[in-house]
């Protein structure tokens, strides 16, 4: 088990070192720092200046270098401008470059300079983490329970009514996806086209003051596209177990219908829709993305969308560390809670 | 030109019908389904005198008030659509209008059902299609979205205006409102109002459905011949090849789908030519996979193959260059006689076949891993066939009922990643109809006027939960073989 993880661990760091390299490499391909030096100096930059702008700043130092840079593994240039100025990638401004220390990567805990919001990435990423922490908070207890019940009630008579009308309704949730319910709720829900004004459709108030009325929309919105899947993989997983020998002892047994579901079914029913569930952590980072700017919420996906646009490299950097780090502990808690809790795999 | 009411006279009649029926309905499936917990299930009891007699009450009685009011609730809803082709212009209302824009989609769905079902025991797999509800209900959403795109893309039928041109005065005005004089289009209405930019909505939505449909399958086809070609190999030959190719397939996989779309989908990115590149090594598969296909089944055979692979690889080649030759980018060589089609969306096509090629790659290697074991594939190991004709004409073919599926499925998420980058605004222009760009423009104002945006989401609903229950139909009968 120990090798295991240990080897799970390895993979990842790879995985993760090869993600934020491409994403290293997009952000600093020369169009795209073409229009960093345009948005952040002069729009009107002539060719000339847009090139010792660059180089002035480091940019244009060989790709695996300023990477280097980036970890932390090399030493921060400090580089004498063509307009006299000394600037070392280092130095804190107002501070003399001396005191500068020589590696600062992300290795040594600095992950940069958002050119966006004029920030320190570790003093605005953390703010909106914990955002969408809120917000992935409450999706994730409407998500679980009821999708796990609705596929429960479907998977233990398989065939019957129920199971059909709780079917197609999972199919009809795992088919909208989150811009298309999202649109749906809010003109039913929030705008007088219905006649049913009840919660409101944008949710910049709840980031500081979350409530029923501004919080409930962007929760559910995210929650529908999940809750069908997870409910249909329940049902499947359900409805296999309900076909199982020792079921069927237990009927022959005499023991009544809601006893053999509650005692004897789900424990077992219950092992694939926990892997299914943190899979399915990393697609809900798409639904955060499409709902935080459907609803003006400044989380984590607000600030990726903001990032992206204005080509805001570290910040984008550190949101793809952030994302890539979330896709693969959720892989790696999934195949460990597996083996756990799946007797077959753990005894032998 | 008075503004049209929603169902006009016909509403008359119908709408208190429709409330009735449908509210019933709604009562007796939740009273089903709750008494379903409860009450005793039906039962069938034979009598002394030689008749049967069901039993059970509550809920055989809630069965049969089911059936009946579905029945009924149907009954209505065809009429809905039926009557208005008979009443004149405007009597019907919008929902009789748009009944009536829609006549040739009904006509070709009609006939092509009943072909269908009057042959569907010839017809294989797409036969049985037609023994599952389910699957029929999805067959014909998919059908209607394909014929409306046909209709209007190859004979301009359905739509009544352009969906480009802008009418003064119908900003953002509700269904139904009638435009000015001297710009009527076919009709004298805006069927579903105006949009921001005062062009027709429906004629918009229509629109739409030609993008889509035309986008998403063949960008579906594209990451199946790329998920095929390497998962075959990899599933069969395992060891390094299948190591490496599963990292990187991973490692695409591990990426937010959002956020490689960001990064890839920029005007600055395609000025450096990556799309470009990264679309000449993605469509080149659809090549090795006909070319390895043939081959291998007729390498013994050097004068029929040559016979049959020169002009399948020759049109497949000019179809691959005409697709990455693109005018204004880095791959810009075939002389303008030469190139076939203008895709001015590539971008938006690699970046979709990119993201969906890995998860084909993964279901098709797992399928292999699972099926290479079996013995005909040991008898053709015996019989000295070569690796690739096991692979592509023993091993695919026998994988091919969960891969239909799965095909179905995946044009659903192509047409919902599509829609996600025009929710966005990437890649594509704010002028393009289709759904996602549309839901977009409508969002910016969707607590003024929610119109706009209700119809492109209520249409990618409806085509995304057809395939969906098209692959649901289609898995449940390829299981009862």
């Amino acid at each position: 088990m120990g090798l295991f993880i240990l080897r799970r661990l390895g993979i990842m760091v790879l995985t993760a070192l090869c993600l934020t390299f491409i994403v290293f490499w997009l952000t600093n391909l020369a169009p795209n720092l073409e229009k960093l030096a345009k948005t952040q100096g002069n729009a009107r930059m002539s060719d000339e200046a847009v090139v010792t702008w660059l180089a002035n700043r480091g940019y244009s130092q060989p790709l695996p270098i300023k990477y280097g840079q980036w970890l932390g593994v090399l030493p921060g240039y400090v580089i004498e401008g063509t307009d006299g100025d000394v600037r070392a990638r280092c130095s804190t401004p107002g501070e003399p470059l001396e005191t500068a220390p020589t590696f600062c990567g992300i290795l040594q805990g600095d992950w940069g300079y958002s050119t966006v919001a004029k920030d320190e990435v570790t003093s605005v990423l953390p703010v909106r983490l914990a955002n969408t922490g809120k917000l992935m908070f409450w999706v994730l207890i409407i998500m679980i329970p009821s999708a796990l019940i609705i596929g429960i009630l479907a998977g233990m008579r398989e065939g019957s009514r129920t199971d059909r009308a709780l079917s197609t309704t999972a199919i009809v949730s795992t088919a909208t996806p989150e811009y298309v319910s999202g649109v749906i709720l809010i003109s039913f829900f929030a705008t007088g086209t219905f006649g049913m004004q009840w919660f409101k459709g944008v949710a910049s108030g709840a980031v500081s003051d979350a409530n029923f009325e501004n919080f409930f929309l962007p929760v559910i919105t995210i929650s529908l596209y999940a809750i069908g899947y997870i409910a249909r993989m329940t049902r499947a997983s359900m409805a296999e177990v309900m076909t199982a020998q020792y079921i069927r002892t237990a009927r022959l047994k005499g023991v009544s219908f809601p006893k053999i579901v509650l005692k004897h079914a789900l424990r077992n029913a219950l092992i694939a829709p926990f892997t299914v569930i943190m899979l399915q952590i990393p697609w809900l980072l798409t639904g955060v993305v499409i709902v935080e700017s459907l609803f003006v919420y400044q989380g984590f996906g607000w600030e990726l969308v903001r990032a992206a646009s204005n080509n805001d490299i570290e910040m984008l950097l550190a949101i793809s560390v952030v994302s890539v780090f979330v896709v693969l502990v959720t892989q790696l808690i999934s195949d460990i809670g597996y083996v756990f809790l799946n007797p077959r795999i753990r005894i032998s | 030109m008075d503004a049209l009411t929603w169902t006009g006279s016909l509403g008359t009649f119908l709408n208190p019908a429709f409330m009735l029926l449908a509210g019933l309905l709604a009562v007796a499936i939740v009273a089903q389904i709750v008494l379903s917990f409860f009450a005793a299930p039906v039962t069938l009891q034979s009598n002394p005198d030689g008749t049967l007699e069901a039993r059970g009450g509550m809920l055989g009685l809630t069965e049969t008030a089911v059936h009946y009011l579905f029945l009924g609730t149907l009954v209505v809803v065809v009429a809905y659509i039926v009557v208005p082709q008979v009443m004149p212009y405007g009597a019907a209302g919008i929902i009789g209008e748009l009944s009536k824009r829609f006549l040739p989609v009904w006509i070709a769905l009609i006939s092509l059902y009943t072909v269908s079902i009057i042959y569907k025991r010839k017809l294989g797999l797409y036969g049985k299609l037609f023994d599952s509800t389910v699957g029929m209900i999805g067959f014909g959403l998919v059908m209607f979205w394909v014929f409306t795109a046909i209709f209007v893309g190859m004979f301009d039928m359905i739509a009544t205006h352009d969906y480009l041109s802008q009418v003064s005065g119908l900003k953002n005005k509700l269904p139904g409102v009638a435009v000015p004089e001297g710009t009527e289009g076919v009709i004298p209405h805006y069927l579903l109002g105006g949009d921001n930019l005062a062009r027709d909505i429906f004629s918009r939505m229509v629109a739409g459905s030609v993008f889509v449909i035309s986008i998403a399958p063949l960008a579906t086809i594209f990451a199946f011949m790329v998920g095929i070609t390497l998962g075959l190999p990899a599933g069969y030959y395992g060891g390094k090849l299948d190591t490496i190719l599963s990292f990187l397939a991973n490692l695409i996989l591990a990426f937010p789908v959002i956020l490689l779309f960001y990064l890839l989908v920029t005007p600055e990115i395609v000025l450096t030519g990556i799309p470009s590149y990264m679309a000449a090594f993605l469509f080149v598969f659809p090549l090795i996979f006909f070319g390895v296909l043939l081959n291998s089944r007729y390498y013994t055979q050097p004068s029929k193959r040559n016979a049959i692979m020169i002009p399948v690889l020759g049109v497949l080649l000019w179809l691959y260059l005409s697709i990455i030759n693109q005018p204004g980018t880095v791959i810009n060589f075939l002389p303008a006689w030469m190139d076939l089609f203008d895709i001015s969306i590539l971008v938006v096509f690699v970046s979709v076949v990119f993201v969906n090629a890995p998860t084909v790659f993964r279901i098709v290697r797992g399928l292999t891993l699972d099926l290479r074991t079996r013995d005909y594939v040991a008898a053709a190991q015996t019989r000295g066939e070569g690796a690739w004709y096991i692979m592509l004409w023993e091993i695919l073919p026998n994988a091919r009922g969960p891969l239909i599926v799965d095909f179905c499925l995946r044009i659903g998420y192509t047409t919902i990643l599509l829609g996600t980058l025009g929710f966005f605004g990437l890649g594509l222009s704010s002028e393009s109809p289709d759904w996602g760009s549309t839901i977009n423009e409508g969002r910016k104002l969707l607590l003024i006027f929610a119109h706009p945006a209700l119809p492109p989401a209520v249409a990618l609903l409806s085509l995304v939960l057809g395939l969906n229950l098209l692959a649901d139909g289609l898995r449940e009968e390829s299981l009862k073989d």
